[in-house]
């Protein structure tokens, strides 16, 4: 009893021991808020990258890909077909992408990749980072006439409004083309041919040697586009009986039409096609409608480049800046026909990688493993979605472990400041120590008195800390408001990250750790000055002034 | 006088009342019993102390007895060993060699348990500094052995008794309308009265005081001694006070003078 009472009775009056744990207190809240955010971070990343990947990728070890899809997925099916949700085969290869701006070309380095309209979505999110409501529905490589997103869908209403996506479509494209022939019609009065590509003569002359001087698509340069296209249409025409693609279809020698036709359909990645200004708002270097030029090395040995005209039909925008400045999707026929993969006998083409959906509750690695051992490993490579981004998740995963054990350092420096603070009262306290001794108080009501002092302490520190963290977690974006607006530096930059908002989650878990961890150090570092005090010597103590 | 007289009345109060009472009523009639017999002892206490590389021996073979009921002070000079004495009397320290007796048992070489029992419940000390815990107001001073004896439970069962109890013994020394204050608001001979009423709190059966006056006015002092001296002669107290003055010494049944740690004389 007495030594709740005298505990308590420390507590309230020596103040200078609760200034000894604000440092406790501080560290909690910051772990807690560390915590947070890159957990927080952490999952949205996940999300987003699992949004993407599909939960198993089997692909091949080669460019070339391997034959018929099909046999591969009825044999994937017999070995782990329990856990499969949805298959679907794809496409991919590097490219480089060109894009025509007001007659300066921007050459891009892009991951092209052909996809399966018609399975494509069940084994990833791709559809829901679209940015035609339709398209989100139902994909479809059509060029939409309007109604393109204007804001953007997933970041709620703190978006800031991409006026330029009003006109993007076919309203564009026709305005585009009609501006497109004026100026033809003005520059070069005796026009022989139409020319397709939107860019002008002389800069497109001036910036091909440039772009691609070893390689034979500069050879052919701007004059020689439309045979390049019609040359590919050739190509796709005869194997292509029911391709959907009808304005790809243009017969060979056929004037293209820019204001009523569209060549294949591309989805190109949001960043590849706008970047973002400082203040949040994008600016858009092509829109929906815009006519893009994709090379891509050919199937064989040795691969060659070949070319060919694209529309942007939409924008795929998942955030994740690594693939939205990277991704360009394209139906997997056309690219197919466009590398030749496809056997001209059988009309099966190849392709690179079969992106495979499990169920909910199936084990991602258990499949792979699965999958590893029938397949031979020399051709094939099986990996989870995780193990794809296994550096960065692991990257991530590793700056959230340092972090903890800076700040679970600074808790510990707290520790050793309580550790002195409690010296120093114990040597205040002599006296009372020799007091409570001559009136038989036993060494152990000593220590226990100095421990539940510290226990106390830790208590106090931990739930302030606590509280103050989680007060912070949940204002943080205002904080980061006001702190932007106090100092002028913006805190959480929107160009760096694509997200509006700082995204945070609190694991319990965690925070129970914290809190319990923070309170054990407090009470380990008053087990020294407490031993200290249960040992001295009554006489002693008592003599002490 | 006043206070003395104070305490008669509510000692004979005590008297008439029931349940923990009648236990003090029998524990003094225990005390008449022995009033004749050695209640502590000394035998041969021999104690060193060391500073630095140097042994100063304070007690060199001091024998010395004690009986129930008997008032006597131990007197000599700075460094002569009398608190040294008290102190190995009281078993706050352990003696070099000889031996300590309560009621002619040994108790110097108890467990710590034990000696910590004994000073809570046999014996009650009183200091020339008074030693007051500081942040406790005079009553929950006065009430700290109880504390230390009790379980919680234990106490928060009995509070309202062992409160009462404090109150009436604050009240005899004369402090009842000081309850609530913490001891720096308290006068040196207030604090003091504390200090014996805390002494007397667990119904101690010896209670040795370490120049009990030391820091007190002669008028104060006074004051005190004469607690003392009513507690010895209403209770059949044995009371052990340590002094170096000698009108003071005088007030008691009997004097023991240490010199170069032995027992010099005894008046």
């Amino acid at each position: 009893m007495y030594k709740l009472l005298l505990c308590w009775r420390y507590l309230r009056t020596r103040y200078i021991a609760l200034a000894s744990i604000i440092s406790v207190m501080l560290g909690v809240a910051t772990m807690i808020v560390v915590n947070s955010v890159m957990t927080g971070f952490t999952r949205e990343m996940q999300g987003r990258i699992h949004g993407i990947l599909s939960d198993v990728v089997f692909e091949s070890h080669s460019m070339e890909g391997f034959h018929d899809p099909e046999r591969h997925m009825q044999q994937i099916r017999k070995v782990a077909g329990e856990y499969i949700a949805g298959m679907t085969p794809t496409v991919v290869v590097p490219a480089m992408l060109v894009l025509d701006v007001n007659g300066q070309y921007v050459t891009r380095q892009i991951s092209f990749i052909g996809i399966d309209e018609a399975t494509h979505d069940q084994v990833s999110d791709f559809s829901r980072y679209l940015q035609h409501p339709s398209n989100r529905d139902d994909l479809s490589f059509e060029l939409r006439e309007d109604g393109y997103d204007q804001l953007d869908h997933q970041a709620g209403e703190n978006a800031i409004p991409r006026e330029r996506m009003d006109v993007a479509g076919w309203v564009y494209r026709r305005l585009k083309a009609r501006y497109q022939a004026e100026r033809e019609a003005l520059m070069a009065p005796p026009a022989g041919m139409p020319v397709i590509a939107p860019g002008e003569g002389p800069p497109g002359d001036s910036a091909a040697p440039r772009d691609t001087a070893a390689d034979n698509v500069a050879a052919k340069g701007p004059a020689a586009e439309p045979g390049t296209s019609a040359g590919d249409d050739e190509v796709v025409g005869p194997s292509t009986g029911a391709n959907p693609f009808a304005a790809a279809d243009v017969e060979a020698g056929k004037v293209f039409d820019p204001a009523t036709e569209q060549h294949t359909g591309v989805v190109l990645g949001f960043a590849l096609a706008a970047y973002r200004l400082r203040d949040g708002s994008d600016r858009f270097l092509a829109l929906p409608g815009d006519d893009v030029k994709i090379t891509v090395p050919s199937s064989g040995t040795p691969p060659k480049a070949v070319s060919g005209e694209f529309t942007i039909v939409d924008f795929y925008e998942s955030k994740m800046s690594e693939y939205d400045a990277n991704f360009v999707f394209v139906p997997i026929r056309k690219l197919q026909q466009m590398r030749g993969m496809i056997d001209p006998s059988t009309g099966i083409g190849n392709v690179t990688s079969i992106q495979i959906k499990l169920h909910d509750d199936a084990n991602g690695t258990k499949v792979r493993d699965l999958l590893r051992s029938a397949f031979a490993p020399q051709i094939y490579s099986v990996q989870t979605w995780r193990d794809k981004q296994g550096p960065l998740l692991a990257a991530a995963q590793l700056e959230t472990n340092i972090l903890n054990v800076l700040l679970f350092m600074i808790i510990a420096v707290a520790g050793f400041g309580i550790l002195a603070t409690f010296f120093m009262i114990v040597v205040e306290k002599t006296r009372d120590i020799g007091i409570l001794k001559s009136l038989g108080a036993p060494s152990r009501g000593i220590l226990g008195i100095f421990l539940a002092y510290g226990l106390s302490l830790g208590i106090v520190g931990s739930g302030v800390g606590l509280v103050l963290g989680l007060v912070f977690v949940a204002y943080i974006n205002d904080i980061a408001d006001a702190l932007a607006w106090f100092t002028g530096q913006e805190v959480f930059d929107p160009t760096v990250y694509y997200f509006q908002e700082i995204p945070t989650i609190v694991e319990p878990f965690t925070v129970t750790w914290i809190v319990v961890g923070a309170m054990l150090i407090a009470v380990l570092a008053s087990v020294l000055p407490a031993c200290r005090a249960a040992m001295l010597h009554p006489v002693e103590a008592l003599r002490y002034e | 006088m006043s206070n003395a007289r104070a305490f008669v009345q509510s000692e004979s109060r005590v008297h008439h009342g029931s349940g923990p009472h009648a236990a003090m009523a029998s524990s003094q009639s225990a005390n008449d019993q022995t009033a004749r017999s050695v209640q502590l002892a000394a035998v041969a206490l021999h104690k060193r102390y060391r500073k630095g590389q140097v042994e100063i021996p304070v007690l060199r073979g001091v024998d010395f007895e004690v009986r129930g009921g008997e008032f006597v002070s131990i007197i000599g000079q700075s460094g002569s060993g009398k608190s040294t004495l008290l102190h190995l009397l009281g078993t706050l320290d352990a003696p070099d060699r000889g031996e300590v007796r309560f009621h002619g048992e040994r108790i110097d070489d108890l467990s710590s348990a034990g000696r910590d029992q004994l000073r809570n419940q046999k014996f009650g000390m009183i200091f020339q500094f008074y030693h007051l815990l500081p942040e406790l107001s005079a009553l929950e001073n006065v009430l700290a052995p109880l504390l230390i004896e009790q379980s919680t439970w234990g106490y928060l069962l009995n509070r309202r008794r062992f409160v009462q109890r404090a109150k009436q013994l604050l009240e005899m020394v004369g402090l009842s309308h000081r309850l609530n204050h913490r001891p720096r608001e308290l006068s040196g001979g207030e604090m003091q009265r504390a200090a014996i009423a805390r002494a007397l709190i667990a119904k101690p059966e010896v209670l040795l005081a370490d120049e009990p006056t030391g820091n007190l006015d002669t008028a104060t002092g006074e004051e005190i001694l004469r607690i003392l001296r009513t507690l010895n002669d209403q209770q059949n107290l044995t009371i052990v006070m340590v002094t170096h003055d000698r009108a003071i010494a005088a007030q008691a049944d009997r004097t023991v003078r240490l010199a170069e740690g032995k027992v010099a004389a005894v008046d």
